[in-house]
């Protein structure tokens, strides 16, 4: 520790020419390993909880594989071609399962990006009672998925339901399908979801918005920007890392929904709410049939990925 | 059956103490009395061996855990030699952690198991054939009632011993019934009865009987329909799917048409239709016997239990069953299955206390038994296993029988005709059939 600070005061003292040349070479060749040594304890969980489990997934993908049954026939890439093809028994529920995924995140994620933003701006701002609000929008998140999935549940049922009386009330149709019909079902969903998890992208947001320096804000009221602009050309750019990071994950966690339709509208009507996961799921768990069930997840994990990766390449090209 | 099933009725019981929740949950509240009845010994059953400790796995996360606990406890007090440990989870973990324990070696001894799922683990090798069990303990068909002994073969093998048996019911609101000028003593038996009283039912405002689309239980009422109609789910070697016969058909549109008459509303949640029996919303409900429990808790008694009516051209309900089963272990211990026989024998003759939990016994001398018959309610359903249409035996049937739950869906919110539905989801059972055919090589 001691060393570290030195070096930091010399450098800071010293001319920065050739002295501290030679200080730098012998910093990095001390270090070769340093990283590594740092990095191991990381690299060994992602090893075993990681790749390994993708690597031992891609080989129960190209079997027919289950626990317990002794034979385990190598079926090459039987399991892909199922999903592909319109007279396999699960073509029909695996392109179901995936339609509705990508309804729901498609509704879901812009919601989820630009309400907490919203309410972040909000809840940076200073008033009295701030952090009782923070504590608020944040609270739903800490449920339970059982939790919030039942009360939604028994809140939006059609006949029973305190919605729909309330909605009556004043005077709205008061037998809305909120569980049991689209498209109020994703209705629901997504709005259950929003109100559930909005709380922790606000915190994210609110993190962010600490972070850009109050001098930039200064500077731009300085050269006479209306908070529109100043908006627009300080908070929105200081915020694009987070952004990314935002918007990336709420991708990710809204692909990955399975609860909220799992016990909100258990996939009624029909199947149109059965999501991608929860076919996983009893595929492999109840149908016991680990191999399609791991076809499945590959296919999925690819096909995020390359959402990923379009997500990271249009916000670096935006940076430059 | 199957984990869907099994984790609703968790979930539930979890959170809001409702309805459906409570099939294994809620049970247990039963009676104070703490009467029990004494072994009445099979001379041979003993076990005299050295000590031997058991593993059980069972799925009562709820009332019923607590009494079955007790019994095993009693059980442990009686025999030195034998100690259960009773490890318990929720069915729906149950399922999938059971086969995974096992092929690690971790697996339990015993495991307790809803007959449906018995073809399923026996034909992929996680538990083990129990003939000798049978035999050894002297019990045949004529102890049990048939549907349910039968219930507990596959292949001709037996891999299960039935401990109880747990059938849809008739609930219904006296209240409600009297306010429409119906006799709340005598609530309908017949289809006649049934529609009129739901006619006069309309008349004084109430929709009578809701239909759900869920499988808990307006799934599982048109189960029960399909076969009172003469149909059934399967053909007899459960290679084709059967339920868009004629039969299937007529008992669908039944149920769908009783919206159309606005004998129920359209759109109905789960639970709901449970929940607005409660409240007086509606007067009918088919549901699980493990709701016996729940509606003791009423202090004012309004819902009332018979047998399901006869709406169809013969009588049938809905109805599945705990077994016992012996977990295959890496290396056989003989003195760990004489053990669990004695255990499985003596639980099976105790099944009076367990009765009490909101089960019908699956045995006929504690079923026959004076004081089984004076356990309000589960004796009222007990007739019900004469004719108790439970769930056929063939490995991987879970989500084929999703498949038909999914049509009633359908069929019932709208989406496509009775007909329609029903042959779609046939189409697309017979699919999953083949694909297990396949799999389990049957």
């Amino acid at each position: 520790m001691a060393d570290v600070i030195e070096v930091g005061a010399a450098r800071k003292d010293a001319p920065p020419p050739a002295g501290g040349k030679s200080r730098r070479g012998v910093t990095v060749r001390g270090s070769r390993a340093t990283p590594y040594l740092f990095l191991a304890p990381y690299l060994l969980l992602f090893l075993a909880f990681g790749l390994l489990p993708i690597l031992f997934g891609v080989w129960l993908s190209v079997h027919q594989w289950d626990l317990q049954l002794p034979n385990r026939p190598f079926v090459g890439l039987d399991n892909y071609r199922d999903l592909f093809d319109s007279e396999s028994a699960i073509y029909g529920d695996w392109w179901s399962s995936v339609r509705a995924t990508a309804i729901f995140t498609v509704f879901s994620v812009p919601l989820l990006v630009v309400i907490p933003l919203g309410l972040a701006l909000l809840l940076n701002k200073s008033f009295p009672g701030r952090t009782f609000f923070r504590a608020i929008y944040f609270a739903p998140y800490v449920l339970g998925v059982a939790v919030i999935g039942l009360l939604w549940r028994f809140l939006l049922d059609a006949n029973l339901g305190l919605v729909n009386r309330l909605l009556g009330a004043v005077g709205l149709p008061s037998d809305t399908p909120w569980v049991t019909d689209v498209p109020w079902a994703w209705v629901s969903l997504v709005g259950v979801t929003v109100w559930w998890t909005s709380g922790f992208n606000a915190v994210i947001y609110l993190a962010g918005l600490q972070d850009i320096s109050p001098e930039l804000y200064e500077a731009a009221r300085m050269d006479g920007a209306n908070a529109w602009e100043r908006f627009r050309n300080v908070t929105l750019p200081g915020l694009r890392p987070v952004m990314l990071f935002v918007l990336t994950t709420t991708i990710l966690a809204s692909a990955n929904v399975f609860g909220q339709s799992f016990l909100i509208t258990q996939g009624a009507p029909g199947q149109q709410t059965r999501t991608v996961v929860w076919r996983i799921v009893d595929e492999g768990l109840r149908d016991n049939d680990a191999g399609r069930a791991a076809a499945m997840s590959i296919v999925f994990a690819l096909a995020l990925t390359v959402i990923s990766i379009v997500n990271f390449r249009f916000f670096r090209y935006r940076e430059d | 059956m199957m984990q869907n099933e099994m984790s609703r009725r968790r979930l539930l019981g979890l959170g809001v103490g409702l309805g459906a929740a409570a099939s294994l949950t809620l049970a247990g509240c039963g009676g104070g009395s703490a009467s029990k009845s004494t072994a009445t010994g099979n001379g041979g059953k003993e076990y005299t061996g050295p000590k031997v400790s058991l593993n059980l796995w069972n799925g009562f996360t709820g009332g019923d855990g607590d009494i079955f606990k007790k019994l095993v406890e009693q059980f442990n007090s009686e025999h030195q030699n034998i100690a259960i440990a009773v490890n318990t989870y929720r069915w729906e973990d149950y399922y999938s952690k059971l086969p995974g324990a096992v092929s690690s070696g971790s697996g339990p001894d015993i495991a307790v198991m809803h007959m449906d799922q018995l073809a399923t683990f026996a034909a992929r090798g996680v538990i083990t054939e129990l003939d000798d069990v049978a035999k050894a303990l002297e019990l045949s068909e004529g102890d049990f009632a048939p549907t349910v002994w039968k219930g507990g073969l596959y292949n001709n093998k037996r891999y299960g011993i039935p401990l109880d048996m747990h059938p849809l019911g008739f609930y219904y609101n006296k209240a409600v019934m009297q306010k429409a000028g119906l006799d709340p003593n005598k609530p309908p038996t017949t289809r006649d009865e049934f529609t009129a009283a739901l006619t006069e039912l309309k008349k004084s405002g109430v929709q009578g009987f809701w239909i759900s689309p869920f499988q808990f239980t307006g799934g599982m009422t048109f189960y029960s329909l399909l076969h009172q109609w003469g149909g059934s789910l399967f053909d007899a070697e459960v290679a084709k799917a059967t339920f868009n016969s004629d039969p299937a058909v007529e008992a669908c549109t039944w149920l769908v048409d009783l919206i159309k008459q606005g004998h129920s509303p359209s759109n109905v949640g789960q639970d709901a239709d449970y929940l607005a029996l409660k409240s007086g919303k509606n007067a009918f409900n088919f549901n699980g016997i493990w709701q016996i429990n729940d509606i003791a808790k009423d202090p004012n008694a309004q819902i009332g239990v018979a047998e399901l009516p006869q709406i169809g051209s013969q009588k049938a309900a809905w109805a599945n069953s705990h077994n016992f089963t012996i977990v295959k272990q890496r290396s056989a211990d003989n003195n760990k299955i004489s053990g669990a026989k004695v255990f499985i024998n003596w639980l099976s003759e105790h099944s009076l206390d367990w009765a009490k939990g909101g089960q019908v016994p699956a045995r006929k001398e504690v079923r026959e038994g004076a004081e089984f018959k004076a356990i309000p309610n589960v004796a009222t359903l007990a007739p019900e296993l004469e004719y108790a249409a439970f769930p056929p035996a063939a490995p991987g049937l879970g989500e084929v029988i999703t498949t038909f739950y999914t049509s009633f869906n359908e069929a019932v919110l709208g989406k496509k005709s009775p007909k329609q539905a029903l042959d779609d989801g046939v189409a697309k059972a017979n699919k999953q059939l083949e694909d297990n055919r396949k799999k389990y090589g049957s």
